[in-house]
């Protein structure tokens, strides 16, 4: 792709960690106060610090303000005097984002949408709800229940996580290989820009007309516009579901089986595997009754009518069996279903009993190439003397490694660093991308040099120019400045790993 | 999470601890979906998430204020964030270090000091407390109405049993059940009765600590812990009782935790460990002696049955289904309850010093109690029983009274 060279000041406030000038502080704090009732404003150190930073502690950055509106209005209201001002501003939900998305600016304002936490309306004939940002994701779900409707994407995180946060990071879960992802089950949104417009793009019909904004604001981590209500698409609960849960001695032999799995043309509602340090992670919580002997298990899930469950689950199993499995076992209930999930849903928190720090790493592989990349990992363990720990999505080929170490340790965050580096440049070169779901955010910034080209991240900038001229929302993240491109380049000649150059991209 | 702790912690008991249950937390944020006080305020800050960061903040040296303080106090200590963290943080002995530690930086100002000074002397000495209740149900129309939800109605507790057995246990020697409602005792000891266990009450105990250890006196309350462990020795030594059966889930928790709070005191730390193991909540105890139950009991009446499952019990004691499990086998229709982790404000004092989001919470929890109609509200906890009793016109009663009256007496 060729695009002209743009005169961009896409470096203004891309420093993160620049300090606000001496007094601004007081100065922007007097004049939301003036807009915000007193409970709204946190200004005090003690109060800032808790915010700096999401679920991936290893980024922290003191934001200079957090603000924490309760209406609409008052979210204008700030971002206005943002504007004004010239604030930078950092959207916040759950703050359990993994690649800092939701790091606060040094000289910005934290503006959090958790009190925004009402579902304001569920049609069941319609099947949509209409929601506040801060509504956690399974809480969807609890409300649509009572009418036999479920709320799809259903991240790890679910049971925290904001559908604000869904949508700014187009987050998938364990039932997206089917269903697909936050962009596929959201109709429409409501939002803020820089500039205190509201906007709404897309309605409660599948498609809009004009260009499809909607589709581009999701995945927006933030750097385009503050959404303030959502229009989620309810599926209705399927009859029955089941899941199998395969055992095998070797995490290769487990990953050729997912590949057969889809060329077999099934479409599991969920296809995961873990390794056997996860599972020993795991198990002690959860107790689901994993086979902790297992070098890797798998977990596939099927829905739909009793017949069309037992069908798939029968051609499953044949599957399995063919490519190894050393043990097959089926959820007998729904509670047995839960429980299975369950384990895989806490993975990674649970990492924090055998292991004080992990770094979850978010790449996408070719479903084939599976083996391939454990085999790597493994490599790599040694390499950098750090054990990971492995939990996929599987049936898309979203790899979460989550990489063991001790952040109390000198020298060892860095070297994890480098081995998730690691880890995405293979995922580039097997054909796959830096992030499955869990953003870019300012953690994998430097990735992002790696996967697009200049033109590429130019052309990223003129999107975000479009929507916020000024550059305040959420800036340094997301797309990596060419300076801070050729940076990381020079970093990689001098450690002879030069990216390819050669490869495809997209 | 990482932690640089400062010189003047590092390396004690109270320090290491801290410091191991810090680096277990690895700020995934599940933790504030189930913790009440977020779900209410919205602010990190008010999240176990954001108190294990205050409290984090400093330990590693940043001096206290009244506002860490604030969000400390805000905090139920209700552990809901224990049951949902997966990387299995231990947050309330944390919170406890975290508090003394802000405690001794941060001076309250006077009315506060005045206030917690009064509950502590009051509430924990049962003649004080019953004279002082009298009085105060008199004078109920004097009071804030916050107030009123400690003071509950006066039930005739009923004989308490003669026969003599060779099983026996101790009961606690409680401090405000035994004046606000002696009808639990007195069920308690008749339904142990009649499976053939003898309740007995130790006159030299008291109480067991709580309400000392919630309002920071954590010497106070380490005193009451050892006069307990004086009084029960001999009889749990001796092999006389088989174990100390609490019926406030409150106070199980409470003596379930000498072990832990008195592990650095030589002349206690083994007996404390003693006394704990062989704590039981009255829903533990009797779980397995179900067939015994089930042998002198008729069928029940009241039916349509909440269950308010205390957090002291499920989050606490880790019994999430013990009542549960106890009343349906006897015939109880349980009807759904939702959010049923969610704590209902009373935790212990709390409902006196935290007014605003205690009633909150209150409001939340009977609105789902009530949601389909019970005859009747059952609780496993003196404090959340009286609480809850103040904002609703259905009976409220500890689950025990209700098998007390399905108790056919031979
Ligand atoms: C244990 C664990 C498991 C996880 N599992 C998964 C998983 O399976 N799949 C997955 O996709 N993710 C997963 N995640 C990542 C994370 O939960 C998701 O990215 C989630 O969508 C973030 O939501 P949040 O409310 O916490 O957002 P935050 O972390 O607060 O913010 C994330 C980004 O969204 C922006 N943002 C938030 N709210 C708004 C708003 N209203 N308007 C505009 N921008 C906003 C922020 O600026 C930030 O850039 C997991 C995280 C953890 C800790
Ligand atoms: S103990 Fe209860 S109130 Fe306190 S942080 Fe945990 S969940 Fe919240
Ligand atoms: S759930 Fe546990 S690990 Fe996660 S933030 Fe809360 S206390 Fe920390």
């Amino acid at each position: 792709m060729l695009l002209p060279e743009f005169d961009i000041d896409e470096s203004r406030w891309s420093g993160v960690a620049e300090a606000p000038a001496p007094g601004r502080q007081l100065a922007v704090a007097q004049a939301l106060r003036a807009l915000l009732p007193a409970d709204c404003v946190l200004s005090r150190d003690e109060e800032l610090h808790p915010y700096e930073c999401d679920g991936l502690a290893v980024f922290r950055q003191q934001p200079m303000l957090v603000v924490l509106p309760r209406t609409e209005t008052e979210v204008r209201a700030v971002l206005l005097a943002c504007r004004r001002l010239e604030v930078p501003v950092v959207a916040r939900g759950a703050g359990t984002g993994l690649s800092g998305g939701a790091m606060p600016h040094a000289a910005g304002v934290v503006l959090s949408l958790a009190r925004f936490d009402r579902i304001l309306q569920i049609d069941p004939a319609a099947r949509i709800a209409r929601v506040q940002p801060g509504v956690r994701n399974l809480a969807v779900s609890e409300a649509a229940a009572a009418y036999g409707l479920f709320y799809a994407p259903d991240p790890s995180s679910q049971i925290a996580c904001t559908i604000g946060g869904n949508v700014a990071e187009n987050s998938g879960g364990v039932h997206c290989l089917k269903y697909g992802l936050t962009l596929h089950n959201v109709l429409g949104l409501r939002g803020c820009t820089i500039d205190g417009e509201p906007i709404e793009l897309g309605g409660c019909a599948l498609d809009a007309p004009g260009l499809d904004l909607l589709a581009l604001s999701i995945g927006s981590e933030g750097l385009l516009l503050v959404v303030t209500e959502v229009i989620l698409k309810l599926l209705p609960k399927p009859e029955l579901a089941q899941v199998v849960m395969a055992s095998f001695d070797d995490v290769g032999k487990a990953g050729e089986a997912v590949a057969a799995i889809i060329a077999a043309g099934i479409i599991p509602s969920g296809l995961e595997m873990m390794d056997r340090k996860a599972t020993a992670a795991v198990e002690p919580f959860v107790r689901a009754g994993y086979d902790l002997a297992a070098e890797a298990i798998l977990l596939a899930e099927s829905d739909g009518t009793p017949d069309e469950v037992a069908d798939e689950v029968r051609a499953m199993e044949r599957v399995l069996q063919a490519n190894g499995a050393t043990a097959i076992a089926v959820s007998a209930s729904e509670a047995e279903r839960l429980r299975f999930w369950s384990g895989r849903k806490n993975a990674f928190p649970a990492a924090g009993r055998i292991s004080p720090d992990y770094y979850c790493m978010d790449g996408t592989i070719p479903r084939n190439r599976l083996g391939h990349m454990l085999k790597a990992i493994e490599r790599m363990e040694h390499k950098y003397g750090l054990k990971c720990m492995n939990v996929f999505h599987a049936g898309d080929g979203n790899l979460h490694p989550l990489i063991l170490f001790d952040a109390n340790r000198s020298g060892e965050w860095e070297r994890a660093d480098r081995f998730g580096a690691d880890i995405l440049e293979l995922c580039v070169q097997l054909g796959g991308t830096i992030t499955g779901e869990h953003g870019v955010g300012v953690e994998k910034l430097n990735s992002m040099c790696v996967q697009f080209s200049p033109a590429e991240r130019a052309a990223f900038f003129s999107v975000k120019r479009a929507f916020d001229p000024p550059g305040l929302l959420n800036p340094g993240k997301c797309i990596p400045t060419l300076a801070r491109c050729a940076e990381y380049g020079r970093m990689h000649v001098r450690h002879g790993q030069l990216p390819h150059p050669d490869l495809p991209r997209f | 999470m990482e932690t640089r702790l400062a010189d003047w912690i590092k390396g004690t008991t109270q320090g290491d601890s801290a410091n191991d249950i810090l680096r277990a937390c690895v700020h995934c944020g599940f933790c504030n979906a189930t913790c009440p006080t977020y779900q209410l305020l919205g602010d990190e800050l008010d999240g176990p998430r954001g108190r294990i960061y205050q409290i984090k903040q400093v330990l590693e040296g940043t001096p206290a204020t009244r506002n860490t303080q604030l969000h400390l106090d805000r905090c139920l200590t209700c552990r809901a964030c224990e049951t949902t963290c997966p990387s299995g943080v231990d947050y309330g002995h944390l919170v406890d270090i975290g508090r003394a530690v802000v405690e001794s930086q941060v001076r309250r100002p006077l009315n506060e000091r005045l206030l917690h000074w009064l509950l502590r002397e009051v509430l924990t000495r049962r003649g004080l407390f019953g004279g002082a209740l009298r009085i105060g149900r008199a004078l109920r129309f004097a009071l804030p109405r916050a107030l009123h939800a400690g003071l509950g109605e006066h039930r005739a507790p009923g004989a308490w049993p003669r026969r003599t057995h060779a099983r026996k246990v101790l009961l606690l020697n409680g401090c405000t059940q035994p004046a606000l409602a002696p009808s639990i005792d007195a069920a308690t000891a008749r339904v142990l009765d009649a499976i053939g266990v003898q309740a007995l009450v130790d006159a030299r105990s008291g109480c067991c600590g709580a309400i000392r250890h919630h309002l920071h006196d954590q010497r106070g309350a380490l005193q009451n812990a050892r006069r307990n462990i004086d009084a029960w020795w001999p009889q749990l030594d001796s092999g006389a009782v088989e174990a100390i059966v609490i019926n406030a889930s409150g106070c199980t928790t409470m003596v379930r935790e000498y072990a832990w709070l008195l592990r650095e005191d030589p002349a206690y730390a083994a007996r404390a460990r003693r006394v704990s193991d062989a704590t039981r909540d009255l829903a533990q105890f009797l779980g397995p002696q179900l067939p015994l139950l089930l042998r002198c009991v008729r069928p029940a009446s009241i039916t349509r049955i909440a269950l308010q499952n205390p957090c002291t019990l499920q989050h606490g004691l880790k019994l999430k289904h013990d009542v549960e499990q106890l009343l349906s086998a006897l015939g109880a229709q349980l009807l759904p309850v939702d959010e049923p982790h969610l704590c209902c404000g009373s935790a212990g004092t709390y409902s006196l010093l935290q007014p605003k989001l205690a009633l909150e919470l209150r409001a939340r929890k009977l609105a789902h109690l009530l949601h389909a109609q019970p005859q009747m509200i059952l609780s496993a906890n003196i404090g959340c029983l009286l609480h809850l009793a103040a904002g609703t016109a259905v009976a409220l009663r500890h689950w025990i009274e209700w098998i007390d009256e399905l108790i056919v007496t031979s």
